[in-house]
């Protein structure tokens, strides 16, 4: 009888739990515009590990990468969030091999980075169905009214997918906030900088409004 | 030479969401510049970024894409934002219009709320296979 009712618990609140576990959050947005190096700093603060490999050179995420069970705690530590973090490949209109050689890159090298690149692209639009709340990393150095900015931020309307705009690279001279803020006047923006970590404890913060 | 094809809306208004990114994107690889009047919907548009990318090779290496829609506006306020509103109602993806441009020809458009510059490049900068 035991037994019994301990299974039924179990089966209640081990869903439960497990739902709470299984919510995606994706970052999505162009090429280069910090998302790993945001990945990494959110897994570093919660896990003590990093995400995945960072360059200079665009398209270093060529494939899904998905951290499990990241548990994040507000600033007074009466709420938990927890969820599965999924960054994305950069996604991008057109990708040239020979934009990689500039790099020092071999011609056999880059042309395996461009095709790896393109199904990299292809994934993240795939996924986009599986998400429950994203954010869109731009760099807001760059023109925010890019049309992979605006195709992206369409689409997760069209979806009811909750979206939090970061405007990442706050901390460079040619920043513009106001302007990514002007390109998305319905959206929340949030300015950090993921490589100095500035900014990014009021993003966790923003982040329990975003999946409330 | 550029050359730019002017598509009407009608021209694509009764075909499939896969025979229209088709019909745009055959014409785009062609190298020529496509003015489509009226828009994609939104999965249509991320649509037309997945085959562009099937479709990279040696030869085409994608493209430059903007589009014009006037209800998105963000200096319209007020009535003329409810007049936006009320046309984008009656009229659909007809309002505003589509530039797209092959990767080879159009080297990047620049965008803002109330205008688009289109940056050409020397185009065929790699030749096509027969």
């Amino acid at each position: 009888m035991i037994s019994t009712i301990k299974d039924w618990f179990s089966a209640l609140f081990g869903s439960f739990l497990s739902s709470k576990g299984d919510l995606k959050l994706g970052l999505y947005g162009p090429p280069n515009s910090g998302k790993t190096t945001l990945a990494n700093k959110i897994c570093k603060d919660w896990l003590g590990q990093d995400m995945g490999s960072v360059s200079n050179i665009a398209h270093e995420t060529r494939e899904i990468q998905i951290k499990e069970q990241i548990s994040i705690k507000s600033k007074d530590n009466k709420k938990e969030l927890f969820f599965n973090l999924v960054d994305t490949p950069g996604i991008a209109t057109k990708i040239d091999y020979e934009d990689f050689l500039k790099f020092g890159m071999s011609e056999r090298n880059a042309k395996k980075r461009a095709k790896e690149a393109t199904k990299g692209v292809i994934d993240a639009i795939k996924w986009l169905d599986e998400m429950d709340a994203v954010l869109v990393v731009l760099d807001s150095t760059q023109d925010p009214y890019s049309q992979v900015n605006i195709t992206i931020i369409g689409n997760l309307a069209a979806r009811n997918i909750p979206v939090l705009i970061v405007a990442n690279k706050c901390d460079l001279k040619k920043a513009n906030m106001k302007k990514v803020q002007a390109a998305f006047p319905q959206y929340e923006v949030m300015g950090i900088s993921a490589k100095y970590g500035r900014n990014v404890k009021n993003l966790y913060e923003q982040l329990f409004k975003l999946v409330r | 030479m550029v050359t730019l094809q002017i598509i009407p809306y009608t021209e694509i208004e009764g075909l499939s969401s896969l025979g229209r990114i088709r019909k745009l994107l055959n014409i785009a690889k062609q190298d020529k510049i496509v003015l489509l009047q009226g828009r994609l919907a939104k999965d249509e548009e991320a649509e037309l970024i997945k085959v562009t990318m099937e479709e990279i090779n040696k030869e085409f290496s994608g493209i430059e894409l903007a589009v014009i829609d006037p209800s998105q506006s963000s200096s319209l306020s007020g009535f003329d934002k409810f007049k936006s509103d009320f046309v984008s109602l009656l009229l659909g993806n007809r309002v505003g219009f589509t530039i797209i441009g092959p990767a080879n020809v159009v080297k990047s458009i620049k965008k803002n709320p109330n205008k688009i510059e289109l940056f050409t490049g020397e185009k065929g900068r790699r030749a096509k296979k027969n």
